[in-house]
């Protein structure tokens, strides 16, 4: 007997994944920011845009004054909306779709510096390096356990966007708005990708440090790239088109294929019980 | 019709029975880390269904071994295998054949004893339509089924070191690495643990790697002992074997206001043995084996009573402080 077959080797894979994400959960440090910070960015947030746009006609109005800071090819796809309308498309449409990235970052970097960081400091990765799960089958385990379920609460932050964005700016736009092209691609695209990259990211960290709380917290800078692609858009630097976001995706896809190179050299048995 | 010969009898016929080969053979096997040998050069023969014990101090050696063994370290020099496969090659083979309990428990104390054991059954590829009867019998054998479905995270060192014990042993392993099993135990749950590792041996024939600081459970448990010191391995043989290396030691009683006499002809005839003495009883170490006959001789040509001689077996911890020298008392 020299190897185990895929059925076997792809049921150890779903048994880390299964066990990583209902550890994360059952922990409040990592299950908290799961659901307020997307509740924020995808729900409180579109919210008050709407709201904004619906009842405070001053703000609208000095909004509508200081469109000419915005980039050229953003201020013409609003043109020929009304001021509330306007407000409503350029904040729901164009200036949290950096945030939405937020999301799937945040949440993957939370569940990988629990999954590695976590684990080596909770001392349970020294049974789990003598179980006959390969090398390769570890690392897509770990890296699966915070990917998969932070695209899908990516998935379902982008439904949940939809529908309060649409319902509460439903009385100014009088049809749906939302999903755009754009928004289909940086969720299609773009999204996972960040994923990856929170990912990406924790595991670089996760090595070089001892517990969950220090992995989190030195892995929360990567938000900062997504922060400046926001206020490029407020200063009219940038502006979120299909082809931006498509070269968005791009960058962040190369950046995280090669963070996630480099970490899963790290995640070796010999590396990783060498430091335990 | 050829004709038969005699039937060969059950002796004649396990002698004709090949020796089953070692499940652990390691050969100059060492490992470095930076400047510091952590093993080196160990050579070192586990039958199946032997019980072995790795002794040594803290650092001697004795997890970065069961390390190399188990595949998950890279030797800097050396070779292994492990039921005839490298482990460095085929660690997931070898792996799946094997139960560790590593010195820390390792459980994860989010989930419950029976997530536990499941996750790890998954791991190990027990068969999937036999994995809920197998977790509730380990639970049983290990007295946790009132706390199956409890957090580990409330268990007590002693619930925890036996859960562990059963996620070793779950997936039936040939082969046993068990790192301090009875550390930080009470002495109630110790022997326990104790208890679980006699049938494991006796009754089940597993093969079983043994590190601990733990004497006297090496001595009630093990077929052969393995003293490691600064990597190396010092001292290899059974108990029995390893004691017998020492100098004998022997306790006679003589008559009342005899013993300064006897430990004067003791002394003329033995002027290497250590003698002490308390009332009519003399303690005589580091006498050349075999001289007991010598020394009831002696004694009663002195004209001296003798009224008890009692050879005294060396223990296991005699032969471990001898190999460590006072260090080893510290």
């Amino acid at each position: 007997m020299t190897g185990r077959g895929r059925p076997e080797r792809m049921r150890a894979v779903r048994a880390v994944v299964r066990k990583d994400v209902t550890v994360a959960l059952s922990s409040k440090a990592v299950s908290v920011p799961f659901v307020v910070v997307p509740v924020m960015l995808m729900v409180v947030m579109p919210l008050g845009i709407a709201l904004l746009a619906r009842f405070a006609d001053g703000e609208v109005a000095r909004l509508g004054d200081q469109l000419g800071a915005l980039a050229p090819a953003l201020v013409a796809r609003v043109a020929g909306l009304d001021p509330a309308q306007q407000v409503v498309v350029l904040g729901l449409v164009y200036l949290l779709a950096p945030l939405f990235l937020v999301v799937p970052l945040m949440v993957a970097s939370v569940l990988a510096a629990d999954s590695f960081a976590g684990e080596k400091e909770r001392g349970t990765l020294e049974a789990l390096v003598y179980s006959p799960i390969s090398d390769r089958d570890l690392v897509l385990a770990k890296m699966l356990s915070a990917w998969l379920p932070a695209v899908a609460v990516g998935l379902v932050a982008f439904v949940v966007y939809c529908v309060t964005a649409n319902a509460a700016a439903w009385p100014v736009m009088g049809r749906l708005f939302l999903p755009t092209a754009m928004w289909l691609v940086l969720v299609a695209w773009v999204m996972p990708a960040a994923a990856a990259l929170g990912l990406g990211t924790s595991v670089i960290v996760s090595s070089r440090v001892g517990t969950f709380q220090e992995a989190y917290q030195v892995g929360g800078v990567v938000v900062l790239p997504i922060v400046a692609l926001m206020i490029g858009q407020v200063a009219g630097v940038i502006y979120f088109s299909v082809w931006l976001v498509v070269l968005l995706g791009l960058v962040l896809w190369l950046a995280a294929a090669a963070l996630l190179w480099l970490g899963a050299r790290s995640l070796r048995r010999s590396e990783l019980i060498v430091r335990l | 019709m050829t004709a038969e010969g005699p039937a060969p009898s059950a002796a004649a016929a396990a002698a004709a029975e090949p020796t089953p080969p070692p499940v652990v053979e390691a050969s100059g096997l060492t490992r470095r880390f930076g400047a510091k040998v952590a093993v080196d050069a160990l050579d070192l023969v586990v039958a199946r269904g032997e019980v072995l014990a790795l002794l040594g101090h803290n650092g001697a050696g004795k997890t970065t071994t069961i390390r190399m063994l188990a595949g998950v370290l890279t030797p800097t020099a050396g070779t292994a295998r492990v039921f005839g496969l490298s482990p460095f090659e085929h660690g997931p083979a070898v792996r799946a054949r094997l139960g560790v309990l590593p010195e820390e428990h390792a459980l994860e104390e989010r989930l419950t004893a029976r997530q536990n054991l499941r996750y790890y059954a998954d791991l190990y590829g027990y068969p999937e339509d036999r994995v809920s009867a197998r977790v509730d019998e380990m639970l049983a054998r290990f007295g946790l089924s009132d706390a199956a479905d409890r957090k580990v995270g409330g268990f007590s060192k002693g619930m925890k070191q036996r859960l562990a014990l059963a996620r070793a042993l779950q997936h039936e392993p040939e082969l046993l690495f068990l790192d301090e099993p009875t550390s930080g135990l009470d002495p109630v749950a110790s022997r326990a643990v104790t208890e679980s590792l006699r049938s494991l041996s006796a009754g089940e024939g597993r093969t079983v790697v043994l590190c601990t600081h733990d004497l006297a459970l090496a001595q009630g448990v093990c077929d052969r002992v393995a003293v490691m010191r600064e990597g190396a391995l010092v001292a290899l043989g059974t108990p029995s074997e390893l004691a017998s290396r020492l100098p004998a030691r022997l306790v006679v009683v003589v008559g009342a206001e005899e013993a300064a006499a006897a430990e004067a002809a003791v002394r003329s005839a033995f002027p290497g043995a250590a003698i002490a003495v308390s009332g009519d009883e003399l303690l005589l170490t580091d006498l050349p084996s075999g001289s007991t006959p010598r020394v009831v001789a002696l004694l009663v040509a002195a004209g001296l009573s003798v009224h008890r001689v009692q050879p005294v077996e060396a223990t296991l911890q005699d032969v471990y402080f001898a190999l460590y020298g006072e260090e080893g008392r510290a």
